[in-house]
């Protein structure tokens, strides 16, 4: 038995360790060497886990394989556009960085880049406060709360493309009822097929009046986790209620508006289908985001080269900056 | 100082949460202990102005205030669960009820923050959040929230529940000490006998929404009056035998003892016993002998549980000193005093059944 101990040992990399114990072992040190006997036996057991704890990975394998179906595969084939100019699937020709360059240079992408930019920034500014106001005037309990729920999670439950088509109608100056109102009730011309503005502010509004409910109810989800004594000591001191808000509600509300700034960045960065279908990105460029551009470069006019580059560029600026976000949220105040 | 319950009911729902109770407290620190839903919280609700009564009214020094908001009442409440404002430091918690209250004087802030902190031992931490408080330094935050501001009447849910014991009795010390001349009304509630019979306060025995009893707590607990007073002061929990009033004496499962008090020739009657009464071996003569089978011992260190199986299939728990080992299954002898049984009637009163054996209880 003290013979196994010293070979555990060994083998684990600890040559000098296993030359003491055997040492002491030939010095016949009986006692010491029953004393190191556990801690070899310790080893022996720890090694026998380690290999049935291998097996486990066979599980995860289903997953391995169906990622690398479903992403990796094809992210490396946009890698593979992204290095060569393709004519034909027969000819092709290895060009390195050439459509990095290009792509970084071009204009019409840089200019792409900060229209999205600027677009993700509104909807940040307008559908975080918006989403916490909302869901702190929502009734904590009673009746009122399931249809609260139900009234602010509708826009969520309409497609995508639906709520793309029912503003380009709604917007229409002519046959629209909001486009209508602004025109001949407020008297302001409005006509955000030919004005890049108001092409801009209907974008804009369809997003916030879709997804604000998303912020709304994370941060709801979040005040109802708050127990209800906190409330009812804020209430004892005579707090005020933006005192209570600032200092019990918000401090609660750090996680779930990490969730909801990362959720809102990287899909409102990514934003293609509602503009698409209202202004097909126009007029001219005005609402023409990256998503917009990258699928006329791609689909359109077919350069998967370019395409695969600005593809891999875009798909790196969503993680840096939501890696940036989300770095930035988990520190500060703590 | 004086908080006064006149009739005060509370129904939610069609259920009564609290039924006509009719309290006095005094200036001072008066207990309130209860079982799990007796209440206990409901009445500080509707004492602190958290929440308006059924029925009835609440007078602070004679005034009725039972439709006076709470904002504008003098209260301070200190909750179960450890109650902080999150974003703020210890000092700005145990400031913020001084700068909501326009008659604190300004310039008084800062020197009252640090004498309550250092009162409650956190004069160390008053630059921390609560999250990197440990839970008794949270719950001493929050204590000290509440005594920051002078207030008439100061409540205490159960401030200790949720620490652990050694917490627990270095808090309730302090507590003792801090409330022992207390100028408001201090009520403390608290589902544990053992630190209501410490804080040696006038104590109120809640149950399923109704004043039980009110008086001294060890009073209560040497003389019960009642089944509901001896089950809420028991911890471990009262042991209950069947018993019967048979010439002047009292037979229970086999047993007799003598009862000269006991009027009535077979009537039914509900002995008590505390689990620490019962022994295994005999301590003296005329004791209760109940033949019996070990069922469960359980060890906690200090003492052991005995769970045993009497004639009839009757449990009874001996609450015995020290790490005793005990097989399941095999029999043993339960030995009662007879002057440590507490007789009730079967409405749960009490009945100065064992009155001859009363002297021994305090000899």
């Amino acid at each position: 038995m003290t013979g196994k101990g010293a070979e555990e040992l060994a083998p684990a990399g600890a040559t000098v360790a296993g030359g003491q114990v055997a040492g002491e072992i030939l010095t016949g040190d009986v006692l010491a060497g029953a004393a190191r006997e556990a801690p070899g036996e310790q080893d022996a057991s720890r090694a026998d886990s380690r290999t049935k704890n291998n097996r486990a990975w066979f599980l995860v394998l289903p997953v391995v394989v169906s990622v690398a179906f479903t992403a990796v595969i094809p992210l490396m084939t946009v890698v593979n556009f992204s290095v060569q100019d393709i004519f034909s699937p027969t000819d092709r020709i290895f060009v390195g960085l050439d459509w990095f360059r290009s792509v970084t240079r071009d204009p019409e992408i840089r200019a792409a880049l900060l229209r999205t930019l600027l677009f993700s920034a509104q909807v940040l500014l307008l559908e975080i406060p918006l989403g916490v106001a909302l869901a702190v005037s929502m009734p904590r309990r009673g009746a009122g709360v399931s249809v609260a729920l139900v009234l602010v999670a509708l826009p969520l439950l309409i497609p995508w493309n639906v709520v793309g088509t029912i503003w380009q109608i709604f917007a229409r100056g002519d046959i629209g009822l909001g486009g209508w109102t602004i025109n001949n009730v407020l008297g302001v011309n409005f006509n955000y097929t030919l004005d890049s503005t108001d092409a801009w502010i209907t974008v804009l509004l369809m997003d916030v009046w879709h997804w604000t409910p998303l912020v709304a109810l994370l941060a709801y989800a979040g005040l109802r986790s708050i127990p209800e004594p906190y409330f009812q000591a804020a209430q004892i001191d005579g707090a005020s209620a933006w005192a209570t808000f600032r200092h019990i509600q918000l401090p609660r509300l750090r996680g779930v508006l990490t969730i909801a700034i990362l959720l809102r960045f990287m899909d409102s960065f990514m934003i293609y289908t509602e503009p698409f279908v209202v202004t097909g990105g126009g007029p001219g460029n005005a609402t023409s985001f990256l998503s917009i551009l990258l699928s006329k470069i791609a689909v359109g006019q077919f350069d998967l080269g370019p395409a695969g580059a600005f593809s891999l560029l875009y798909f790196l600026i969503v993680q840096i900056v939501s890696y940036v976000f989300f770095t930035v949220l988990t520190r500060t105040g703590r | 100082m004086t908080l006064i319950l006149d009739g005060v009911g509370v129904r939610q729902r069609g259920e009564i949460w609290l039924d006509d109770i009719n309290l006095e407290f005094p200036a001072g620190m008066t207990v309130l202990i209860g079982p799990l839903a007796a209440g206990k919280t409901t009445l500080m609700r509707v004492a602190a102005g958290l929440l308006p009564p059924t029925s009835g009214r609440v007078l602070v020094n004679g005034k009725d205030v039972t439709s006076i908001s709470v904002r504008r009442r003098s209260v301070a409440f200190v909750y179960q669960q450890f109650i902080n404002y999150p974003s703020l430091s210890v000092y700005e918690n145990i400031a913020s009820p001084l700068r909501l209250d326009p008659s604190f004087p300004r310039g008084e802030i800062d020197r009252r923050v640090r004498e309550v902190a250092g009162l409650m031992g956190i004069g160390e931490l008053l630059g921390r959040r609560p999250a990197e408080l440990s839970g008794g330094q949270q719950q001493r935050t929050a204590i000290a929230r509440a005594l920051a501001r002078p207030a008439d009447v100061l409540l205490l849910d159960e401030p200790l529940a949720n620490l652990d014991y050694k917490l627990r009795e270095q808090l309730r010390a302090d507590l003792k000490d801090r409330f022992a001349d207390s100028p408001g009304v201090v009520l403390y509630s608290t589902a544990d006998p053992a630190e209501a019979l410490a804080f040696a306060a006038p104590a109120v025995v809640l149950g399923q929404g109704r004043v039980q009893h009110t008086g001294d707590v060890a009073d209560m607990y040497d003389r019960p009056p009642t089944l509901a007073v001896a089950a809420t002061l028991s911890d471990p929990p009262l042991n209950l035998l069947p018993g019967v009033v048979r010439d002047g004496r009292i037979e229970c499962l086999g047993a007799s003892f003598p009862a000269p008090g006991a009027q009535g020739s077979g009537r039914h009657v509900v002995l008590g016993v505390r689990p620490h009464q019962v022994t295994i071996e005999r301590t003296g003569p005329g004791g209760l002998e109940f033949p019996a089978e070990i069922r469960l011992a359980e060890v906690t260190g200090s003492t052991t549980f005995l769970h045993l199986l009497l004639p009839g299939r009757r449990h009874l728990v001996a609450q015995l000193p020290g790490t005793q080992l005990f097989t399941p299954g095999e029999p043993a002898t339960a030995y009662v005093d007879p002057a440590h049984v507490f007789v009730f009637d079967e409405a749960g009163g009490s009945l100065p059944a064992a009155s001859a054996a009363e002297v021994d209880l305090h000899g």
